[in-house]
C-alpha cells in the first residue's frame, strides 16, 4: 500500500507540472510530511495490513510454514467456515460470546455516565476532582494482576469465602463455578474501568454553558431536575458516540482477561470464539486455517454491528461516525 | 426587578430541601463507589504486611495483623521477578522512545490540511481500527518477519496505536494556531524547521500523554509476549506474574488440606508482588493524572 502511494503521486508529477505550478507545488509542500508520516505509514502496513491479507488462508487448507499464495496452495473455498458452523462448539461459543459481551454491555455502558452526571452535580469541586482521581486508579493496574487479585478475593481460602466461612456458610471455589464467571469477569471489569470511561463524559459536562444552568434554576428546577433536563442532554452526542464505537467492539473486547480467568471448571461459559481461536490456532497441534477462518468470522460479526449501529444512530439522530 | 429577584431567591428556597437530600444521596453513593474501589486495593496492602497465617485465617480484614516484611524478603529474591521487572523496564523505554518517533510526526502531518493525499492516508489508518486479520495471521507475519521470540515482538507492535495518532493529530488542529505556523514559513524556516523548533516546544502536553499511554501500556500487557516469547530470559514482569498469580485452583487438585497449604506458600507472595508490580503506575498516577485526563479530552473534541 504504500509503494502504491509513492507511484502514484510519481505519476501525478509530470501531469502537475504542465497543467500549472499548484499540484508540482503541492507535491513539494507535502514531501517532508509525507517523510514524517512514512513510519507510521509503515507500522501499519506491516502489522495491520499484512495481517489482513494473511486472512485469506482462512480460504485455504494451510499448514504452517505453507506460502499463502504459491504453486501448491489448495483453495477450498468456504470449507472452514462451514466446518465452525456445524462444530459442536459453535453454538455455546457464539452464546458464550454474546452473553458475556451483552450483560457487560447492559451494566458498563450506563455506569460511567450516572459517575460523570454525578460527580458534575457535586457542590465541592475539590471532592469531585479527588473521587475522580480515585475512581480512574484501577484503569492503571494490568489484566494479569485484576485477575490475580480476583484468585486472591475470591478463592478457596480468599477474604469473600472467610467472610462466608465467618457467618457460617459453605466455602465455593468461585474459579471453579461456571455460574460466577460472568458476575466475576463483568464486576471487575466495571471496577477496573467505570472511572477511566467517565472521564469523557465528565469532559463534555463541563462544556455545558452556564447559561442553561441559570435559566433552569429561575424556572425552579431542582438539581435533579437540571442533571435530567440540562445535563444529560448536553452529552447525548458524546453519549451516542459511544455507544456506536462499543457496540462496533462489541465481539472483540475482553478475551486476553477471559483467557486468564479460565480454569477448567468454567470452561463452559468462559469459552469466547476468541479465546477459541487462540486454542486452536496456537496451541497443541495448530489448525491455523480453521483458527483464522473463525476469527475473520468474528471480525465480520463486528463490522456488520457497527454498520448497523452507525446507520441507524444516523437515521434517529444527527450522529454518527461515518 | 425587585419582585423577580424576589421570585428567584422563593424558588431557590422552595427547591432547596429537595435538593439538600439530592445532595446527601449524591454524596452517599459516590462515597459507596470510592470505597469500593479503594478497600480491595487496602486489603491487598495490608494482607501483603501481615502474617501469612492470619490473613488465611481471615483475621485480616481492616488493618494488618503482626505486621512483618517477609513477603518482600521473599521476592526480593526471586531472580525471575526482577528480571521480568528489568524487561518490562527496557521494553517500556523503547517503546515510548519509538512510539514518539512514530506518532507524533505523523500526526503533525496529518493534521496539515494541504498535506497530499490526506483523505487516502486518513482511511488507511481509520480503517485497522474496525477491521484486522485476526491473531493468527499476525502471529504468521511476526513469524515470516523473524520477530517470533525477539524482544521486538513486543515492543514494534505496539510502538503505534492509530487512536493515539488521531489524538496528536486532533491536538495539533486544535492548538497550533495556523498563523504562528505561517509567520514562521515567511521567516523562511522550511517544514522540518518548524516541525523541530515551533512545534515540538509547543507540544509538550501531548507529547507527556502520548508517553504515558504508550508506557502504560507496555507496562501492563501481557498476551503478545505470551504468544511471542518462548525464552523465560526475554520474559516481562506481566508474564512472570502470571505464574505466580494465575496458578489455575484447577490444577491444585486434591483434598482441601493441600490446597491450604499450597495458599499458605503461596498467598503472601501473590499479595506482595500485586504490590511490587503495580507500585511504580499506581504511585505515578496521582502525579500525572491531568495529562492522562487531558488525552481523553483532546480525543473527545473530535467526537
Amino acid at each position: 500500500m504504500a509503494k502504491n502511494k509513492n507511484a502514484s503521486s510519481a505519476a501525478v508529477l509530470p501531469k502537475g507540472a504542465t497543467l500549472g505550478g499548484s499540484r508540482w507545488k503541492r507535491l513539494r509542500q507535502s514531501c517532508p510530511w509525507l517523510v514524517m508520516l512514512f513510519p507510521a505509514v509503515l507500522v501499519v502496513f506491516l502489522f495491520n495490513y499484512l495481517p489482513i491479507y494473511g486472512v485469506l488462508i482462512a480460504f485455504q487448507d494451510f499448514m504452517p510454514g505453507d506460502q499463502i499464495i504459491g504453486p501448491y496452495t489448495h483453495w477450498v473455498g468456504f470449507d472452514n467456515f462451514i466446518r465452525f458452523f456445524n462444530d459442536v462448539q459453535f453454538w455455546p461459543l457464539m452464546k458464550n460470546t454474546f452473553l458475556l459481551c451483552i450483560i457487560g454491555f447492559v451494566i458498563g455502558f450506563p455506569l460511567p455516565i450516572i459517575i460523570a452526571l454525578a460527580l458534575n452535580a457535586l457542590k465541592g469541586k475539590r471532592t469531585a476532582k479527588v473521587l475522580q482521581t480515585i475512581f480512574t486508579a484501577p484503569h492503571f493496574i494490568s489484566l494479569v494482576v485484576l485477575v490475580g487479585m480476583l484468585t486472591l478475593f475470591f478463592g478457596r481460602y480468599g477474604l469473600v469465602n472467610n467472610i462466608i466461612a465467618g457467618i457460617g456458610g459453605e466455602r465455593v471455589s468461585y474459579f471453579l463455578e461456571s455460574s460466577a464467571f460472568r458476575p466475576m469477569y463483568i464486576l471487575s471489569s466495571n471496577w477496573q474501568d467505570f472511572g477511566w470511561s467517565a472521564i469523557i463524559y465528565i469532559a463534555a459536562l463541563s462544556n455545558v454553558d452556564p447559561g442553561l444552568h441559570e435559566a433552569a434554576i429561575l424556572d425552579g428546577a431542582s438539581r435533579f431536575q437540571r442533571v435530567l433536563h440540562v445535563d444529560l442532554p448536553a452529552i447525548m452526542p458524546m453519549v451516542s458516540v459511544m455507544l456506536i464505537m462499543s457496540i462496533g467492539g462489541l465481539m472483540g473486547v475482553g478475551y486476553e482477561k477471559a483467557l486468564l480467568m479460565q480454569t477448567d471448571g468454567n470452561l463452559g461459559v468462559s469459552e469466547l470464539i476468541a479465546t477459541y481461536v487462540y486454542k486452536q490456532g496456537l496451541t497443541g497441534v495448530p489448525d491455523q486455517a480453521y483458527a483464522t477462518a473463525i476469527g475473520l468470522f468474528n471480525s465480520i460479526i463486528n463490522v456488520v454491528l457497527l454498520i448497523i449501529a452507525n446507520t441507524t444512530s444516523k437515521k434517529f439522530s444527527e450522529n454518527s461516525l461515518f | 426587578m425587585p419582585v423577580k429577584a424576589q421570585a428567584r431567591s422563593h424558588t431557590l428556597m422552595k427547591s432547596s430541601m429537595g435538593d439538600k437530600v439530592f445532595y446527601a444521596l449524591n454524596y452517599l453513593f459516590l462515597g459507596l463507589m470510592a470505597l469500593i474501589i479503594l478497600y480491595p486495593i487496602y486489603f491487598i496492602i495490608i494482607a501483603s504486611i501481615s502474617d501469612p497465617d492470619a490473613v488465611l485465617a481471615g483475621e485480616v480484614v481492616l488493618y494488618p495483623v503482626k505486621v512483618t516484611l517477609s513477603g518482600f524478603q521473599k521476592i526480593l529474591e526471586r531472580s525471575d521477578v526482577w528480571r521480568g521487572y528489568l524487561n518490562t523496564i527496557i521494553y517500556t523505554v523503547l517503546t515510548v522512545i519509538l512510539s514518539l518517533i512514530v506518532t507524533v510526526p505523523a500526526g503533525w502531518a496529518l493534521s496539515r490540511r494541504t498535506l497530499l493525499g490526506k483523505k487516502f492516508w486518513m482511511i488507511y489508518f481509520i480503517i485497522p481500527m474496525f477491521f484486522g486479520g485476526g491473531l493468527i495471521p499476525f502471529y504468521n507475519v511476526m513469524n515470516s518477519l523473524h520477530l517470533v521470540n525477539t524482544m521486538w515482538a513486543v515492543i514494534l507492535p505496539s510502538i503505534l496505536s492509530v487512536w493515539n495518532l488521531f489524538m496528536t493529530r486532533t491536538f495539533f488542529e486544535s492548538s497550533i494556531p495556523d498563523g504562528l505556523v505561517e509567520a514562521a514559513k515567511i521567516d523562511g524556516a522550511g517544514e522540518w524547521r518548524i516541525f523541530t523548533s515551533l512545534v515540538i516546544p509547543l507540544s509538550k502536553a501531548i507529547l507527556a500523554v502520548m508517553a504515558l499511554y504508550y508506557a502504560v501500556g507496555q507496562w501492563n500487557s501481557y498476551f503478545n509476549a505470551m504468544i511471542f516469547l518462548q525464552d523465560e530470559n526475554l520474559y516481562p514482569l506481566q508474564l512472570v506474574l502470571k505464574e505466580i498469580l494465575i496458578a489455575s485452583e484447577s490444577t491444585m487438585g486434591g483434598s482441601g488440606e493441600t490446597i491450604l497449604e499450597q495458599y499458605r506458600l503461596a498467598n503472601q507472595i501473590k499479595y506482595v508482588s500485586v504490590i511490587v508490580s503495580s507500585a511504580p503506575v499506581i504511585c505515578l498516577y496521582p502525579f500525572v493524572q491531568k495529562y492522562f485526563a487531558q488525552g481523553v479530552m483532546i480525543g473527545s473534541l473530535k467526537g
